[in-house]
């Protein structure tokens, strides 16, 4: 298996006027293809800082990120934007999507930028959309017209629509109750068990993160533990209902 | 990033608040409306003072004597007053000048008319038959002198519609018609005369009278040596300067004036006039244009004002979209292409109703008015100019936006 994630000596620092404040102090990791990977820690910790760093919205202050085989560190942003279109899902807390569209087509938003014509976008919103079990009869509504729950399963859907080397999500039950939030785990480790899809969960929450393989600890900065999950959770929806 | 696809978005970007597109679209309309409007009013007077310079007469040249300066002297008298004209220089520009069509001489002067009880002041002209056709004077009804008139020293008159309207009102009647006024005897100076016609209301000379030449020289002026004018009508309009040039050399020949400076005599050329009228309405045009211009500016900071609301209230929007994968380019042609839709659309309606707006002066105001085709399409031009000029600045704001900030933004 090749290397999805290569994070060599990472560090971050922020400059305001006199004062330097370094988030990152030197983080090295790497993700195979088809891992399921928790980074965990409090706020504070820089694990908002590591997940804009791997999601290519920003760049490292020194330090290699090698993403596919790609060194990433030193990109302008239209050419991270390239690399997000091509490479990355993002799943938000927020969900952010846009309102007034319809489902289908926030699903599809992505693969506007990458100039796919519109039968074609729609046939893989609706492949997506399948995939990420969205129940068929809301893919016409509003997306400001369903529940918080569905919101995160069609930005999960869209995540998906550019076939990602990865998908990054960043606290995606952080505004869930957690019925929902149970639902929405469990459909990011059927798409990591059945459709192999490598994903990386960013989360202060342990329960949330014990649904995941491998847990990577963040404190101040630095790596506390890298470690597999011995008790990995099961996130079960069959005896919830959707909604 | 597809042209259609970014039409969907855009239209459905300016959709989603429409009141606050319409008033926004609101200021382009009234800037374009009334720049189109100004312009069709300056048009219009433009061409009415040309085509009333033109119903002078065709192709007509008018020789008038030169002003009167006594040696050293640094006072000059009226022009036209100096008596250097003479039928024969007359005569000899017939005679001496290629391609003239027709010539008239004129004697003329301010005399009293009176008619029973009505009294009157008016131009008297005394002229040929020729006149008629080198001034383009109409009649109103009667004829105008004719050559026989000249011959006999008739006392014959053709008298404007503002003498007819002044001397032949009565108490009864203050708008007389002409058959009031044919066969009746007036007194230009203490003179009779019979009215033998009325001319048609002319833009410049309805309170003239015309006489025959030779009546005028005898019984009015007291010598047939001057003439008070020579109006010359050249074959065509390219003509005309050859025999502009042939008759001042003519006459600075026989005048012995080897300086054409000091030339004792003016020869006036119609499309000069034009020239000068004109260029005196396009000013006027340009400036009326200028003014409704600023309206239009105004117009177009009222869209970079939306602009730049727009981009801070859809801040999250764009960090999503750029987050997804838009570059910067993307980003711009999306907020540029909203403006441009703006102003394009709000151009259409102010050509629009600027062209209703020039239609209703016309109507009720009777000024005349006149669309032409290059304004409109310049207006369309500098309207989707304003979208690019006002939108382009906002636009670049949203698409210089960092993701990061822009996702976290509340």
């Amino acid at each position: 298996m090749s290397n999805i994630i290569e994070c060599r000596n990472i560090k971050k620092v922020y400059r305001n006027g006199d004062i330097e404040t370094v988030v990152l102090k030197g983080i090295t990791f790497s993700v195979e293809e088809g891992e399921f990977v928790a980074i965990m820690g409090p706020s504070g910790s820089g694990k908002s800082t590591m997940m804009h760093i791997l999601g290519a919205l920003d760049t490292p202050t020194s330090g290699e990120y090698l993403l596919d085989g790609k060194n990433i560190a030193q990109m302008s942003q239209d050419e991270l934007s390239e690399i997000r279109l091509d490479k990355i899902g993002f799943v938000f807390q927020a969900f952010n999507l846009l309102p007034r569209a319809t489902v289908l087509r926030n699903v599809a938003l992505p693969l506007i930028y990458a100039g796919v014509p519109k039968a074609e976008r729609e046939r893989i919103a609706e492949q997506c959309l399948t995939e990420s079990a969205f129940p068929k009869e809301f893919w016409n509504h509003y997306s400001n017209q369903i529940s918080g729950g569905m919101m995160q399963r069609v930005a999960i859907a869209r995540s998906l629509v550019n076939n990602p080397s990865m998908i990054l999500a960043d606290e995606p039950t952080g505004n869930l109750d957690s019925v929902t939030g149970e639902i929405v785990l469990h459909t990011f480790q059927s798409l990591n068990v059945e459709h192999g899809k490598t994903i990386v969960l960013i989360t202060h929450e342990s329960y949330v993160a014990e649904h995941a393989d491998r847990i990577i600890h963040i404190l101040d900065g630095q790596i506390l533990s890298d470690e597999m999950n011995q008790h990995k959770r099961i996130a079960g929806h069959e005896t919830q209902p959707i909604k | 990033m597809t042209t259609r696809d970014l039409w969907e978005e855009t239209y459905s970007a300016v959709t989603v608040n429409k009141v606050r597109t319409s008033l926004t679209m609101l200021g382009i309309v009234i800037g374009i409306a009334s720049v189109i409007a100004m312009v069709a009013i300056g048009q219009g007077s433009q061409s009415s003072i040309q085509s009333s310079i033109q119903s002078l007469g065709a192709n007509l040249l008018m020789v008038t004597p030169g002003a009167q300066r006594a040696f050293g002297s640094m006072v000059r008298a009226q022009p036209g007053s100096a008596e250097t004209l003479t039928p024969d220089d007359a005569d000899a520009i017939v005679s001496g000048v290629d391609n003239i069509t027709a010539i008239a001489r004129e004697v003329s002067g301010r005399y009293q008319i009176v008619y029973k009880s009505n009294n009157t002041n008016a131009s008297v002209v005394g002229t040929e038959a020729s006149y008629a056709t080198v001034r383009n004077v109409t009649m109103d009804e009667g004829d105008f002198i004719t050559d026989a008139d000249v011959t006999n020293s008739s006392r014959n008159a053709v008298i404007g519609q503002t003498v007819l309207a002044s001397l032949f009102a009565t108490t009864e009647n203050a708008s007389p018609t002409p058959d009031m006024a044919i066969g009746n005897t007036i007194r230009i100076n203490g003179n009779n005369f019979k009215v033998v016609g009325v001319t048609a209301t002319s833009t410049v000379a309805n309170n003239d009278i015309y006489v025959p030449l030779s009546t005028a020289q005898h019984i009015l002026v007291g010598s047939d040596k001057y003439l008070s004018e020579v109006d010359v009508e050249a074959s065509s309009q390219s003509t005309m300067t050859q025999v502009q040039n042939d008759i001042t050399n003519l006459l600075l020949t026989r005048h012995k004036i080897s300086d054409s400076s000091s030339a004792d005599f003016t020869v006036t050329n119609q499309s000069e006039i034009v020239s000068a009228a004109s260029s005196v309405t396009s000013t006027f045009t340009t400036l009326l244009a200028a003014i409704a211009s600023i309206s239009l500016l105004v117009g177009g900071i009222g869209i970079m004002n939306m602009m730049l609301t727009t981009v801070t209230e859809r801040t999250r929007e764009i960090g999503l979209r750029k987050a997804l994968g838009a570059k910067e380019r993307d980003i711009t042609l999306q907020f540029l292409s909203e403006s441009v839709l703006m102003t394009f659309v709000g151009g259409i309606i102010g050509v629009i109703l600027g062209w209703l707006i020039a239609i209703a002066i016309s109507y009720f105001e009777s000024i005349s008015t006149s669309i032409s085709i290059p304004y409109v399409l310049m207006a369309f031009g500098v309207s989707a100019a304003i979208g690019i000029i006002f939108g382009y600045y906002p636009a670049r704001r949203a698409a210089k936006l960092n993701p990061i900030e822009a996702l976290r933004y509340e």
